[in-house]
């Protein structure tokens, strides 16, 4: 709670988060990069699989960080909603883009990865596969309502409910979905046994999370400043 | 309590004095069903296979078209204001309203539902069955609708983000209600289904009234 009144102050951020924000950035780069050479060049193939299996070092982590994101937009909407918290509908906001940019790899590298392995390049009666497209749909609507509003203020409580409502969904959007994979086909995949690089770039993902959420927040900030400066210029002329 | 169950009356009142237009989802679920021959070719077992499923899309999507009038109407010209000011809870309001029209709207959509059936080749004896599920689903349909509708209502471009946001949410009644609908094909076992599709209504009912109610005390701020 302390650190929460603490950041609210927008000054404070501005100030406490300039080198975090690179730090990140760069950490995360570094890491994806490691963990991604590991992935393709020092780890052995996969037996089953072959070299296929490699995409997983990019497709596992960009699914956690999926839901991952997603349940910090929610965490975040939760305290603007209840403490008006001046930072967080910002936070929330500025984590969507990278949140539907991990979900969207995801898929995308799915498919890559199920043409050799399932023979298909979609899947329908996998369960997975149907949730994460839905939370991607989920994703964009929640970008889409920002660029409808009138106001920022009405935006922000908005998306924030939005968000909230998706939250509770989820879970039950899963289920059914998984219900429905029952009738059909389910296809397992290979067990998967070379968790380290997996691990290293989901590290890397979560650290440019980190970074990108925080410049796309001082991003948002600066913009709301200077449009507090030109609306103050146009009030004195 | 008698201040939702006014507006409940209103709307209902409004619906019905409105020249027909509550039942234009109606015409259009007919038109959008009556394409699939187009599309799939007349064949009898293709218009089997593809029927259950074209069905309840287009109850679907018949269902999303009331919702973009559903509580903009009344923010414009200053009704959604009276009722917060006369002090009637905005989650009565919502349920109150979204009732109302499913009442002008969905029962017909659901009264339609059988007549495409058999046009599809399904078996005549399912109707029943498919009224009842189309009941349910439009119910379930509405209620998670109303919740897109409340978010959309202060926006200018509402009418396809209400699409975006709500659809997601459809999902799980989606999928019970096709089901059902399958199962009423096939003969086979459709409590199940027929079940899930009633939660997912009743979870609607659950949640969207106080969610759409948040959106519009928002949109009203």
């Amino acid at each position: 709670m302390a650190v929460m009144s603490f950041f609210a102050n927008p000054h404070r951020f501005m100030a406490a988060s300039k080198w975090p924000a690179w730090g990140f950035t760069a950490l995360g780069v570094l890491l994806v990069a490691v963990g991604v050479y590991f992935g393709l060049f020092v780890v052995p193939e996969d037996f089953q699989q072959g070299d296929a299996a490699r995409i997983m070092f990019v497709h596992v982590p960009a699914m956690w960080l999926s839901l991952f994101v997603y349940a910090f937009m929610a965490g975040a909407s939760l305290v603007s909603f209840v403490w008006r918290h001046a930072l967080a509908d910002v936070a929330a906001k500025s984590a969507a883009p990278f949140g539907a940019a991990v979900t969207a790899l995801g898929l995308v590298t799915g498919s890559i990865w199920g043409y050799p392995t399932w023979g298909t390049w979609w899947e329908w009666g996998d369960a997975r596969l149907v949730s994460v497209l839905v939370l991607f749909f989920i994703y964009l609507g929640y970008i889409a309502i920002w660029s409808a509003m009138d106001t920022p203020q009405k935006a922000a409580r908005a998306a924030a409910i939005l968000c909230l409502i998706g939250a509770v969904n989820l879970p039950i959007i899963h289920f059914s979905v998984e219900w429905f994979s029952t009738l059909h086909q389910v296809q397992m995949k290979a067990a998967d046994e070379f968790k380290y690089p997996m691990y290293i770039v989901a590290l890397g993902y979560l650290a440019l999370f980190g970074g990108l959420t925080l410049l796309n927040m001082r991003a948002e900030i600066m913009n709301t400043r200077a449009e507090m400066l030109i609306q103050r210029r146009q009030a004195a002329d | 309590m008698s201040g939702s169950f006014a507006v409940f009356a209103r709307e209902l009142k409004l619906a019905w004095s409105g020249g027909g237009g509550a039942a234009l989802p109606v015409g259009f679920f007919a038109a959008a069903a009556s394409m699939t021959p187009f599309a799939v070719g007349y064949d009898t077992v293709a218009l089997q296979t593809a029927g259950p499923g074209v069905i309840w899309i287009a109850l679907a999507l018949s269902s999303l078209l009331p919702m973009e009038r559903l509580f903009q109407a009344d923010l414009e010209d200053g009704t959604l204001d009276a009722y917060a000011s006369s002090g009637i809870a905005m989650e009565g309001v919502t349920l109150a309203k979204t009732l109302a029209h499913w009442i002008a709207t969905g029962i017909p959509l659901a009264l339609m539902s059988p007549i495409l059936w058999i046009m599809l080749q399904g078996p005549v004896e399912a109707s029943g069955l498919v009224v009842a599920a189309s009941l349910v689903g439009s119910l379930a349909f509405f209620f998670f609708g109303s919740i897109g509708a409340a978010l959309a209502a202060g926006m200018r471009r509402g009418g396809l983000l209400i699409a975006l946001v709500t659809l997601p949410l459809y999902v799980p009644t989606m999928i019970f209600g096709a089901a059902t609908l399958d199962a009423a094909a096939s003969g086979a076992d459709w409590v199940g289904p027929l079940m899930l599709t009633g939660s997912a209504a009743l979870f609607g009912l659950a949640t969207s009234p106080f969610g759409a109610a948040m959106a519009l005390r928002t949109a009203l701020d």
